[in-house]
C-alpha cells in the first residue's frame, strides 16, 4: 500500500492533464485511495455514478478497483460533469470469461479537466471488455480518455473494445485519448476507434429547417451522441437517468 | 406570399445567385427548372437560411415579413418548408422524437397550444398514411438506412405534419420510381393545394409536373431567372433541352 502515500505530479504519464494546484492541495492518502470490490464468479454488478458539477466543482478523484470472477459481469455507467480537475479511474481485472461493460461521458465547459482513466486486465482466457466514452466540451475545457488494456500471457480469446469520440462546441475546448495496449497472448481481438470533431452543422440546419430552435436541436444531437456510451446499459431507468444528468449540464452552462 | 427581389447570394465567397427575382402568390404552384449547377439548390438553402449561404444583395419578403431577418427555425414557424434534395441522416434521433418538438416549437411561437403525445401520433399516422409510409419508419433514426425514395417520401410526411404555407421542394421527384412518384405527387396536392398555400417545385423533369400542375414555369441559369412562362414551357424544355430554350 506504499503507493497510497505518494502524491502524483503532472510528470507522471497518467496524470499529465491534472490540475497542478488541485494535486498540490490534495491529501495524498485520500487522493490515492482505491475503493476495492470483488464480484463473485457468475455474478453481475451494476454501478452508475454521476460526478456532478455543483458539489464537486473544485475537483475530485475517484478510484475504483474491481476484480470480476469467472463468468461474472461488471457494468459501469459514468457521467463526469465535475471540475476543476475531475478524474474517474477504474482498474478492472477479469477472470476467465468475465465481462466489463463501460459507458462514460465527460461533459462541461469553463476550465474543467474531466477525465476517465481505465486499466483493464484480461488476466484469464475468454474475457471480454467494451468501453465507450463520449466527451462534450466547450469553453476551455478538456475531456480525456486514457484507456489501458493488458492481456496476460495465457489470456487467449480475449476481446477488448475501446471507442472514444469527442464533440467540441467551441474552439478553445479540447479532447485527448491515448489507447495503450500491452498484449502477451496471441489469440486476441482489440478494437479501438477515436474521433474528435464539431457538432454536425448539416444535421443542425436540417432540424432547424423543421422549426426546432438551435438550443433544442443541439440538445437532441448531443443526446444522440452520448447515448452511444450508454447503449449497452441494461437497466433502462438508469440509462435514461445518466442521459438526463449529462444533458442537464448543457442547459445552464453551454454557449 | 413570397417576393424575391434582385437576390444576390454567395457560397464560400463564390457568387451563385446573381440578381434573381421571383414572385409567388398564395394558391400558385411554380416550377423552377435549369441545368445542374445553375443555383437551384442554392436558392432553396438561401430561402431556408442555411449557414454559409450569404445574401449579398436584394430582398426577400415572406408572408408580410422580412425573411432575411429570421433565423432558420423562425422561417419554419412563419410557414416555410424546405424539402431537401439530399435529406440528412441523423443517427440516434428518431423522426417522431424531433418532429413533435419541432411542430410544438412552431405552434408555441404562433401562440398555439402544443400537441399532446397522442394528438401528435395521430397526426403523424394520418400523414404517413397519405404517403403510404409505414408508421414504424417514423420511429427510426432520421433517414438512416432509408432508400432514396423513402427519404423523399419521409420529407413529404414531415411537410404534412408541419403544414407549411409555402413548400420549396428541391428535386423531390429524383430517386422515385413510377409508383412512388404518383404517391408523392398526390401527397403534395393533398397537403399543399389549399387556399393560402403555395409551392415552389425545383425539378428536372416534366413527370412530376404531370401530377402537380404548375401555374408558372421558370428557367434558372447562371444564378438568374432567364425565362418564365406557363406549363407549356416545361414541355418545351423537355423536348429541346435547356441550351436551346435558354439561348
Ligand atoms: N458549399 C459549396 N461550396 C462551394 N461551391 C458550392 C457549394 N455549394 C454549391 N456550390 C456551387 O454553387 C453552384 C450552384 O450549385 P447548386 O445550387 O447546388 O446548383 P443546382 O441545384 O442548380 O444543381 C455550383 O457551381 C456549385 O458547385
Ligand atoms: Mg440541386
Amino acid at each position: 500500500m506504499s503507493e497510497a502515500l505518494v502524491l502524483p505530479t503532472r510528470r507522471d504519464e497518467d496524470w499529465r492533464y491534472a490540475d497542478a494546484a488541485f494535486l498540490a492541495a490534495s491529501d495524498p492518502a485520500t487522493l490515492m485511495q482505491w475503493s476495492e470490490w470483488t464480484i463473485a464468479p457468475g455474478e453481475t454488478r451494476r454501478d452508475y455514478r454521476v460526478l456532478a458539477s455543483g458539489a464537486l466543482a473544485g475537483g475530485t478523484v475517484e478510484r475504483l478497483r474491481v476484480h470480476v470472477g469467472a463468468g461474472g459481469r461488471f457494468e459501469l455507467g459514468l457521467v463526469n460533469a465535475a471540475g476543476r480537475y475531475a478524474r474517474f479511474e477504474a482498474e478492472v481485472t477479469l477472470a476467465e470469461g468475465a465481462h466489463f461493460e463501460f459507458g462514460g461521458v465527460t461533459i462541461g465547459g469553463g476550465d474543467n479537466v474531466q477525465e476517465v482513466v481505465t486499466r483493464v486486465l484480461h488476466a484469464e482466457p475468454g474475457a471480454t471488455s467494451n468501453q465507450i466514452v463520449r466527451a462534450v466540451q466547450w469553453g476551455r475545457a478538456t475531456g480525456n480518455f486514457l484507456g489501458r488494456i493488458e492481456v496476460a500471457r495465457d489470456a487467449q480469446q480475449t476481446d477488448a473494445g475501446q471507442n472514444f469520440k469527442a464533440i467540441l462546441l467551441e474552439a478553445g475546448a479540447s479532447a485527448n485519448t491515448k489507447p495503450e495496449l500491452e498484449i502477451f497472448a496471441d489469440d486476441v481481438k482489440c478494437a479501438h476507434g477515436a474521433a474528435i470533431g464539431a457538432l454536425d452543422e448539416t444535421a443542425g440546419f436540417y432540424l432547424a429547417s423543421r422549426g426546432l430552435p438551435p438550443a433544442e436541436a443541439r440538445k437532441l444531437l448531443i443526446r444522440a451522441f452520448i447515448a452511444d456510451a450508454f447503449a449497452a446499459i441494461t437497466d433502462e431507468e438508469a440509462r435514461l437517468r445518466l442521459l438526463d444528468e449529462a444533458l442537464a449540464v448543457l442547459d445552464g452552462e453551454a454557449p | 406570399m413570397l417576393e424575391i427581389t434582385d437576390l444576390h447570394a454567395t457560397v464560400a465567397d463564390k457568387p451563385i445567385l446573381k440578381g434573381l427575382s421571383l414572385s409567388i402568390n398564395a394558391g400558385e404552384v411554380h416550377a423552377i427548372m435549369g441545368p445542374n449547377g445553375a443555383g437551384k439548390s442554392t436558392l432553396g438553402y438561401t430561402l431556408g437560411g442555411r449557414p454559409g449561404y450569404e445574401v449579398t444583395g436584394g430582398a426577400i419578403r415572406f408572408a408580410g415579413q422580412d425573411l432575411l431577418a429570421l433565423a432558420p427555425h423562425e422561417r419554419a414557424a412563419a410557414g416555410l418548408f424546405l424539402g431537401f434534395q439530399y435529406p440528412v441522416e441523423i443517427p440516434g434521433v428518431s423522426f417522431v422524437q424531433f418532429l413533435r418538438e419541432a411542430a410544438n416549437a412552431q405552434r408555441r411561437s404562433r401562440g398555439e397550444e402544443p400537441l399532446s403525445g397522442g394528438e401528435f401520433l395521430k397526426l403523424a399516422r394520418e400523414k404517413a398514411g397519405l404517403l403510404r409510409m409505414d408508421m414504424d419508419m417514423l420511429k427510426r433514426p432520421v433517414n438512416v438506412g432509408f432508400s432514396g425514395g423513402e427519404k423523399k417520401r419521409a420529407e413529404m410526411v414531415q411537410m404534412g405534419i408541419l403544414d407549411p404555407k409555402l413548400a420549396i421542394l428541391d428535386e423531390t421527384d429524383s430517386g422515385l420510381d413510377i409508383d412512388a412518384l404518383r404517391i408523392v405527387g398526390e401527397g403534395i396536392n393533398a397537403i399543399m393545394r389549399a387556399p393560402g398555400k403555395a409551392v415552389l417545385l425545383i425539378t428536372h423533369y416534366q413527370r412530376l409536373l404531370d401530377y402537380v400542375k404548375p401555374d408558372f414555369v421558370h428557367v434558372l441559369a447562371a444564378g438568374r431567372i432567364v425565362r418564365s412562362g406557363g406549363p407549356e414551357l416545361a414541355l418545351e424544355l423537355e423536348e429541346q433541352g435547356y441550351e436551346a430554350v435558354v439561348a
